[in-house]
């Protein structure tokens, strides 16, 4: 029995993945959802799909949020998602943005991600999608 | 994962249980206080790292772990960044730092949003490092920006706090915190490859000459004086000397009697912290339930003979938490 209910930020681990330097996004992204009263771990540049997976198991991250800006998004959201399958972390909801086509967006929810927000998206539209994933915090 | 399920895998190895338990002391959740009990001699070392946002201590401790790692020892890092004050909600950073021990299963790493914890940081804190010493960890290594009352709470958790400082201080040596020299054990002078660092150097030690020696255990050899370490942390040097000054510190510790000394006051708190928890909680319970109490205390308008009932009650048989299992 806890000795206290009090809600648990939601944990967010955000990265960008691959050989990949837009980070302007990533970082306008993260300061609004710390605005937004959720716990960032910003883990930078260059992650590989292990990196972040582990990173997102060693902090308790409810969410994985990967920033995609080379192209090789067909290749490293499906390799995340895979590596939570290894590591028997399906629970871990994985989702993100950065310059990634509507047919891509189709083709990568239908292999696990979650959600996928493209250029010019109100930051606002972000928070409300996560505030709908988890309306009770993070316990 | 079931309080049972969480304590199989913790003691599998398991990284996730390990993370899923720190975050429940971070809520102070009682239900994986069974496993903060170590196998003797499998208590962690602490050294806790604090100073200005951007002195580079995580830098620092990057590199600390790098020489830790060769030394074959495992690392738990805990590094702590400020919440929002206004939305609670945190950016984590210190990880970007890290990032060459990713993938190495003897490094972890847990970024903490320093406030909102339920009793303080150090309470969380502790409850972490007990966690991580039974799950086999030799060193724990703890960052914190020294901002508001963090460094203090470091310091009441590690056994040796180091005080990173750095030449572009914006207003020099004597603009340090009050508090601070009285709990520094180590400083180091990071960014040592910037102009000025002498400069800060000297201006320490002519305020550590300034200030009374450090109080020590009656018959202790000679009080601790901190020690300035200049470090590149950038290029990995002044590590070792940095390293060598944390195993000196532990063996003054140890051979002054300062270290047991300090583990039972520090014991000695937390107990009576706990104490008062679980104290909390019966009185809540009781002024929820008893009517009777609730009109003798409206009828005193004050709160003094129902807390006196209450714990006299609690002498009766005050009991812990049920726990899940
Ligand atoms: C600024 C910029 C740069 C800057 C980057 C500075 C920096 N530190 O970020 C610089 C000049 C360095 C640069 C370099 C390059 N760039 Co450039 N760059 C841009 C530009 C103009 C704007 C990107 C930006 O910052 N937008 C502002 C932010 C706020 O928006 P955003 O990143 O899209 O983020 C939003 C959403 O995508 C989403 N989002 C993004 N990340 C995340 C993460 C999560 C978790 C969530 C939930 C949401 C989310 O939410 C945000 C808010 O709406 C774009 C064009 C464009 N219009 O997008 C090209 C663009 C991204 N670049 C491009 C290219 C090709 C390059 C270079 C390869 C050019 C070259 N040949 O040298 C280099 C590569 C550099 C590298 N190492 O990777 C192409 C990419 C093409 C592609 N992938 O198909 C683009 C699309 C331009 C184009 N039309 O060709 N670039
Ligand atoms: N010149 C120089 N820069 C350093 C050194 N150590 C760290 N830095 C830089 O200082 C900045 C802040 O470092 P960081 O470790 O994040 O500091 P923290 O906020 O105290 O954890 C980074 O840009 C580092 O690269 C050093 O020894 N010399
Ligand atoms: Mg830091």
């Amino acid at each position: 029995m806890p000795v206290d209910t009090a809600v648990r930020p939601v944990r967010i681990l955000v990265a960008k993945v691959g050989l990949d330097g837009h980070d302007r996004g990533v970082k306008v992204v993260a300061r609004a959802l710390r605005d937004a009263g959720y716990e960032v771990i910003y883990t930078g540049l260059r992650q590989t799909p292990e990196m972040v997976v582990d990173a997102a198991l060693q902090e308790d991250a409810q969410v994985i949020g990967l920033s995609i800006h080379s192209g090789a998004h067909m290749t490293l959201f499906p390799a995340v998602v895979q590596e939570l399958k290894r590591r028997k972390a399906t629970d871990i909801i994985v989702f993100g943005g950065g310059i990634i086509p509507e047919d891509d967006i189709a083709a990568l929810k239908k292999r696990g991600v979650a959600e996928l927000f493209t250029p010019g998206t109100p930051l606002q539209d972000i928070v409300d999608w996560l505030r709908k994933r988890f309306p009770r915090g993070g316990s | 994962m079931s309080d049972i399920e969480l304590a199989r895998r913790f003691r599998a190895g398991d990284i996730r249980a390990l993370a899923r338990a720190i975050s429940l002391v971070e809520r102070r959740d009682p239900s994986v206080r069974e496993l903060e009990e170590a196998p003797k001699g499998s208590t962690a070392e602490v050294v806790g790292f604090t100073g200005a946002p951007g002195t580079g201590k995580s830098t620092l401790v990057d590199a600390l772990v790098s020489l830790l790692r060769k030394q074959k020892k495992s690392v738990a890092v805990i590094a702590t960044d400020p919440n929002s004050p206004f939305t609670g909600g945190a950016i984590l950073g210190d990880r970007i730092r890290m990032q060459r021990h990713a993938l190495d299963p003897k490094v972890f790493i847990r970024s903490m949003g320093a406030r909102g914890h339920l009793g303080g940081l150090s309470l969380a804190t502790r409850e972490a490092i007990r966690l991580l010493g039974a799950f086999g960890f030799d060193q724990v290594i703890l960052e914190t920006v020294g901002v508001g009352q963090s460094e203090l709470e470091v310091a009441a958790v590690a056994g040796t706090t180091v005080v990173v400082l750095t030449p572009n201080l914006g207003d020099g040596v004597q603009m340090i915190k009050a508090g601070i020299l009285e709990i520094a054990d180590i400083f180091v002078v990071n960014k040592a490859d910037l102009e000025g660092h002498q400069r800060v150097v000297m201006e320490l030690r002519g305020m550590l000459s300034l200030s009374a020696p450090r109080a020590h255990a009656a018959g202790s050899p000679k009080a601790w004086k901190p020690p300035i370490i200049p470090t590149v942390a950038a290029r990995q040097e002044g590590i070792e000397e940095l390293w060598a000054a944390v195993e000196a510190h532990r063996r003054y510790l140890e051979a002054s009697g300062q270290a047991r000394e300090l583990a039972e006051k520090r014991l000695k708190d937390e107990t009576a912290e706990v104490v008062a928890e679980l104290a909390r909680e019966q009185a809540r319970q009781a002024l929820g339930e008893d009517a009777g109490l609730t009109a003798r205390l409206m009828e005193d308008g004050t709160p003094y003979r129902a807390a006196e009932e209450i714990v006299t009650r609690l002498g009766r048989g005050l009991k812990p938490p049920a726990r899940e299992h």
